[in-house]
């Protein structure tokens, strides 16, 4: 292993021995201080994880989420110094937690809050007003091809996450929403998060590829209920903006 | 259905999605004064640099396979669900199948 690989393995592995190859200017070998400095790597991860997915170390406490947040940082290491974006891999890392098995609803918890992060960060752009589309002939309108906003996510839940991410985020308007499709948008400077109808998700798929108005929507689903949904949370974008 | 009628029908989807979409509009200009922006998401956190915490113990002992989740984990109590699926979030099940610690 190199140096460099040695290094970065003593880094994230406090059992290991610090490195032999380490010396300090005077020639001699590392000492406490390196634990000191691999000790601060470690919390600076965990305060990342931490400010990421606040709800998660709610549900499992501190003690507990600082814990796994060292195991997670192990198994995936920062590849980019942006921290903002670090973590984007613990939903499905948590999912294949055989300790947290038992709440089968944290990995959903936690793709809520990657989700936000990702619409967060997301490119800006004007939301589509729906009141565009009122003056299209119904040809029109069904070859019309409005595409979802750069911010917009949509989940699947088969448990009740979002109301558990309310209750636990400080959003009581939340805290009765079923499981089911969850929508994640920001259509200007603010999160918007919904409990979707079914459908949701499959339209909004089928938007991204292109597909037009008359051909999006789920054949079975409530397309009043979908394009309520989302127009009132600002998620889509009008047909033919440039892509971001 | 012919090509007409869907198109009629999703004229009047489109109708009853905009007559929900105006009554919403309102409470979405009182939404922005609540203020459900993320704190500290705005692009610029580099992440927590050196901290006391790091400087003040070396700790290690920290072992997420032996600890056993004490969050909001242990209240919830989800509202029944409609097709009977039962309850869930107690930390009950969580500790029979956590490994001696």
């Amino acid at each position: 292993m190199s140096g460099q690989g040695v290094f970065a393995s003593a880094l994230l592995g406090p059992e290991l021995p610090r490195p032999e190859t380490l010396r300090d200017p005077s020639g001699s070998r590392a000492t406490r201080r390196f634990d000191v400095y691999r000790n601060n790597v470690a919390v600076a991860l965990t305060e990342a994880l931490a400010a990421a997915f606040p709800v998660v170390q709610r549900l499992v406490g501190e003690t507990y989420f600082a814990a796994m947040a060292r195991d997670f940082a192990r198994a995936h290491p920062p590849r980019s110094p942006v921290m903002a974006l670090y973590g984007a891999e613990l939903p499905g890392w948590i999912e294949r937690f055989p300790p947290l098995a038992a709440l089968p609803y944290l990995p959903e918890v936690a793709r809520i809050e990657q989700a936000r992060r990702e619409a967060s960060q997301a490119a800006d752009a004007a939301p589509l007003d729906p009141r565009a589309l009122a003056g299209l002939s119904p040809a029109e309108l069904a070859a019309n091809a409005p595409r979802p906003h750069p911010a917009t996510r949509c989940l699947r839940t088969r448990h009740a996450a979002l109301a558990i991410w309310g209750r636990n985020a400080e959003r009581p308007d939340l805290a009765q929403s079923p499981p089911g499709e969850v929508l994640i948008t920001r259509p200007a400077l603010s999160l918007r998060l919904r409990a979707a109808p079914s459908g949701t998700g499959a339209t909004l798929r089928a938007l991204a590829r292109g597909a037009p108005l008359g051909s999006a929507l789920p054949q079975d689903a409530d397309h009043a209920a979908i394009f309520a949904c989302l127009f009132t949370a600002g998620a889509l974008v009008p047909q033919g903006d440039p892509e971001p | 259905m012919t090509l007409h009628n869907k198109h009629l029908a999703l004229v009047g989807a489109l109708a009853a999605g905009l007559a929900q979409f105006a009554g919403a509009a309102q409470a979405q200009e009182q939404e922005k004064c609540f203020g459900v922006a993320m704190a500290g998401e705005n692009g610029c956190a580099a992440g927590p640099g050196t901290t006391c915490a790091g400087t003040a113990s070396v700790d290690y002992q920290g072992n997420s396979w032996t600890l056993v989740p004490a969050g909001t984990c242990a209240e919830i109590d989800l509202p029944a669900m409609a097709d009977g699926t039962p309850r869930m979030g107690s930390l009950e099940p969580l500790m029979r199948d956590l490994p001696k610690g």
